[in-house]
């Protein structure tokens, strides 16, 4: 196996494990965990490829991973407002009981 | 030399290990802080894997960003909505296998498409990348995205703290 097709293998299957988190979880934080594992291994994808890339002098597929991990940085910091405002009005965090979220 | 097996190096089967590790406990286990914790160590592992990779700078980003603020924004979350401990409910949804199902899925597609389609690249020499030379880049050809991400951290920060702050007006209502 080379070493390109390893962490390949490596991001796929954090993007599985999230997205079961995201898909099975019931808690709302962890829905949001989930998702932020996705976004990980996307970058971890991005990171492979530039290093493994013909022009890694370019500096392409990290400036993308450095844009992409505080993109995902302000998305968490929104998600988890979000999920505390939800709490504070329905006192509960569980998605199969969140059906609806107007005041 | 550094020993190999199945031509991977041992450190970097290990780190992976680690990583995965990480994410099956932060998908398995049931309380909330246990799970925030494991992802910590996921967070860690992949910051790792980008230093194998010799992108030291996007690892030393991973690590600020992702071990030190957001791993501790979920724990503060998770504290703040009363989620230590056990839970109250259920910890998994109602469909779960459905959604086991289409992460083995998605798995499946993705392990596929890799083992089929990658052509034997052998890793190039290691790009001589400084800090220096990725602000220079951040300065020059990146100065657009830089400071649409600028802009759109300040509002996402604002924004959060709007949405997360107590409606003063409906308590005064009530």
């Amino acid at each position: 196996m080379t070493p390109l097709a390893a962490f390949l293998i490596v991001a796929a299957l954090v993007f599985a494990i999230g997205l079961a988190i995201a898909l099975t979880r019931r808690n709302a934080i962890l829905v949001l965990i989930g998702i932020e594992l996705m976004l990980n291994a996307a970058n971890l994808n991005l990171i492979a490829f530039w290093r493994f890339g013909p022009h890694p002098e370019l500096l392409t597929g990290m400036m993308f991973a450095i844009f992409s991990i505080s993109v995902a940085a302000a998305e968490a910091a929104v998600g988890l407002g979000l999920v505390i405002a939800y709490h504070r009005h329905a006192r509960t965090t569980d998605l199969d009981t969140m059906t609806r979220m107007k005041g | 030399m550094i020993p190999t097996v199945f031509g991977l190096t041992l450190p970097f089967l290990i780190i992976a290990a680690l990583t995965i590790a990480g994410a099956v406990a932060a998908a398995l286990l049931r309380n909330l802080v246990h799970c925030a914790l494991s992802l910590t160590i996921t967070f860690a592992g992949l910051a790792l894997l980008y230093l194998n990779l010799e992108a030291q700078f996007a690892g030393f980003v991973q690590m600020l960003v992702y071990i030190g603020a957001v791993a501790i924004l979920v724990v503060f979350a998770i504290l703040l909505t009363r989620g230590a401990g056990m839970p109250e409910y259920r910890s998994y949804s109602s469909n779960w296998l459905l959604g086991l199902i289409l992460a083995a899925a998605t798995f499946a597609v993705l392990t596929w498409a890799v083992t089929r389609s990658l052509p034997a690249t052998a890793a190039s020499a290691a790009p001589a990348v400084t800090v220096q030379g990725i602000g220079v880049s951040l300065m020059t050809t990146y100065v657009m995205p830089l400071e649409i991400v600028a802009i759109l951290l300040t509002v996402a920060l604002i924004g959060a703290v709007i949405v997360a702050m107590p409606e003063s007006k409906k308590e005064g209502q009530q």
